[in-house]
C-alpha cells in the first residue's frame, strides 16, 4: 500500500487527506473524553464516547501540578488502546514532531497537537502533512484555524481554557471563528485579500471559506465543558462534536455525567431531553473563574 | 409531496450523507426520535461509532420503532457503522451491542484494523465502466453472507457492498467521495416499494 498524498493513484492509498478527514467526519455529533487509565477508558466507552484521549494527567491536574507537561508514557497509551474498541487519541507538544512520530508508531488514531502540554517550539507547529495519522489542533480564531489547516490538520477544535470547567473561553473562540466565517461570506473578492492579511492566513483557504461558508475540516469544541448544557451550548453555537477533558472524571459521579453529556450532544436542540438528562448528576467539577487562572494555555500556539 | 428520506442523526457522518442526498436532488431530514422516524419513508444509517449509535438508539426509543419499520420493508442504506447496525451478527463488538438483522450478514467490527489501516481505492461498480473511489475508515469486514444476500460489489474477492430486498449495506463511505451513484441506487428503491 502506498501512502501519503498520492491522490491520483487508482490503487489503495492510506493517509490521504480524504482518509484523514474521513475519520474526523465519523466522530461528528459525538463526545471525545479524556481518560488517564484503562478503567476510565472503559467507563467512557460504556457511556457512549466516540473516542478517548489517552493522557497521564487531565488538564485540571496539569494546571495544579505545574512543571513541564509532555507526551504520555507509551506503555500507558498501549494499555488504553488495548482496553477499548473505539478510536484512541493522544497528545503531542506543539512543534514536537518526534513525540508525534512515536504516537504514530504506537498506532494512535488521531494526534492532538495540544496547547495543554508545554510547547516544544515557540515558532513552529508540526508539519502535519508529513504524517499518515490525522491531527487535530486548537484554535482561538479563524486565522489560527486556517494556519493549522494549511499545515495539514484534519480537524480543528476551539482551545477554550482547558482544566477550568469554565466554558466561557470556548464560547469566545467558537463565536470568533464562526462569526468571522459569516463575515467573510459577506466580503467581496477584493476584501478577501485584506482578510487574508489580517488573519495571517493563506489566501486560497480564505477564499474557499468565503465560498463554502465553512472550514475545510470539521470544527469541534474543547476547553471547559463540564455539563450537558455546556455541550449543547457548544453544539448550538456551531461546533460539530465536543471534547470533554477534566469535566467528567473530576466530577462527583463520572459515569452518569458522561452518559448525560453524550445524550445532550446528540439531542442538543431539544430542551426537554436536555432537562431530563441534566437531572440528578451530582456535583460537576468545581471550576475556576478566568481572573483566577494563572496561566492561559490558550495563548500557546502561533 | 413525494417520499421523504431521512438520515439517522444520532452520531457520525450524517451531514455528509445529507449533502450527498442533496446533490441527488433529495432534501433529507435528520432523524433523532421515533417521531422523526415516523415522518420518513426511507432511512440512511451513517458511519460513526456503532457502539455509540447502538446506545443512542436504545436511549432515544428508536430501536423498537426502527425494527418495526425494517420488518415492514422500509428502504435502508447502512454505511460502515450503519452496516454493522443493519447486520444480523457482529464479531468483535461490545457485549451490549445489538444489530437489527435487515441484512443477513456477519460483520467483523474494525475488520481492516485501526486508522493507520484506513485507505481509499478504486472500486469496480457493476453496470459501469468507471470505477468509483471508495473510502474505508476503520472499516468493518463482511465475513459471511446469507443465501438471500446479493453481493453488489467486491474488493479483492471480498464483499463490500451488499443488498437484501430494500436494504443496502456498504463497508466503505460513498458519502465521502463525491460520487453519488450508491445514493442514487438507494433512492431507486423508493420507486420500487
Amino acid at each position: 500500500m502506498t501512502s501519503m498524498q498520492d491522490a491520483t493513484s487508482s490503487g489503495p492509498v492510506s493517509g490521504s487527506m480524504t482518509v484523514k478527514r474521513g475519520l474526523a467526519e465519523m466522530l461528528k455529533g459525538g463526545v471525545i473524553m479524556d481518560v488517564v487509565t484503562p478503567e476510565q477508558a472503559k467507563i467512557a466507552e460504556d457511556a457512549g464516547a466516540v473516542a478517548v484521549m489517552a493522557l497521564e494527567r487531565v488538564p485540571a491536574d496539569i494546571r495544579r501540578d505545574g512543571g513541564v507537561a509532555r507526551m504520555s508514557d507509551p506503555e500507558m497509551i498501549d494499555g488504553i488502546i488495548g482496553a477499548v474498541s473505539i478510536p484512541v487519541m493522544a497528545k503531542a507538544r506543539i512543534g514536537h514532531f518526534v513525540e508525534a512520530q512515536i504516537l504514530e508508531a504506537l498506532g494512535v488514531d488521531f494526534i492532538d497537537e495540544s496547547e495543554v502540554l508545554t510547547p516544544a517550539d515557540e515558532a513552529h507547529h508540526i508539519d502535519k502533512l508529513a504524517f499518515s495519522v490525522p491531527f487535530v489542533c486548537g484554535a482561538t480564531n479563524l486565522g489560527e484555524a486556517l494556519r493549522r489547516i494549511s499545515e495539514g490538520a484534519a480537524m480543528i477544535r476551539s482551545k477554550g481554557e482547558a482544566g477550568t470547567g469554565n466554558v466561557v473561553e470556548a464560547v469566545r473562540h467558537l463565536r470568533s471563528i464562526l462569526g468571522d466565517i459569516r463575515r467573510i461570506g459577506q466580503a467581496d473578492s477584493a476584501e478577501l485579500f485584506d482578510w487574508a492579511k489580517r488573519l495571517s492566513a493563506p489566501l486560497p483557504l480564505v477564499q474557499e471559506v468565503a465560498e463554502t461558508g465553512r472550514l475545510q475540516v470539521p470544527l469541534f469544541c474543547a476547553g471547559g465543558i463540564a455539563t450537558p448544557a455546556d455541550a449543547a451550548l457548544a453544539m448550538q453555537l456551531g461546533a460539530e462534536s465536543v471534547f470533554v477533558g477534566s469535566g467528567i472524571f473530576k466530577s462527583a459521579d463520572p459515569a452518569p455525567r458522561a452518559k448525560a453529556i453524550v445524550e445532550a450532544t446528540t439531542h442538543f436542540r431539544d430542551p426537554h431531553i436536555l432537562a431530563k438528562v441534566s437531572r440528578g448528576l451530582g456535583a460537576p467539577m468545581t471550576g475556576i473563574g478566568m481572573d483566577q487562572v494563572a496561566e492561559r494555555f490558550a495563548e500557546r500556539g502561533w | 409531496m413525494g417520499p421523504v428520506t431521512g438520515v439517522l442523526a444520532l452520531q457520525g457522518a450524517f451531514a455528509a450523507h445529507a449533502a450527498a442526498l442533496a446533490r441527488c436532488g433529495t432534501d433529507a431530514r435528520d432523524v433523532r426520535t421515533p417521531r422523526d422516524l415516523a415522518a420518513v419513508d426511507a432511512l440512511v444509517l451513517p458511519g460513526g461509532e456503532s457502539t455509540t449509535i447502538c446506545k443512542l438508539l436504545d436511549l432515544s426509543g428508536l430501536r423498537g420503532a426502527l425494527e418495526a419499520r425494517i420488518a415492514e420493508g422500509m428502504p435502508v442504506l447502512g454505511t460502515c457503522a450503519g452496516l454493522i447496525v443493519l447486520s444480523s451478527s457482529v464479531l468483535d463488538g461490545r457485549p451490549d451491542q445489538f444489530c437489527l438483522g435487515a441484512l443477513d450478514v456477519t460483520v467483523r467490527r474494525n475488520g481492516f484494523g485501526r486508522q493507520r489501516d484506513s485507505f481509499e481505492t478504486d472500486l469496480a461498480v457493476p453496470g459501469s465502466a468507471d470505477p468509483m473511489r471508495a473510502v474505508f475508515i476503520r472499516a468493518p469486514r463482511i465475513v459471511r453472507c446469507g443465501g438471500s444476500v446479493e453481493v453488489v460489489a467486491s474488493l479483492d474477492g471480498e464483499p463490500v457492498l451488499v443488498r437484501q430486498g430494500s436494504a443496502l449495506g456498504a463497508t466503505f463511505h460513498p458519502e465521502l467521495s463525491g460520487d453519488d451513484r450508491i445514493h442514487r441506487l438507494f433512492l431507486g428503491f423508493l420507486a420500487e416499494v
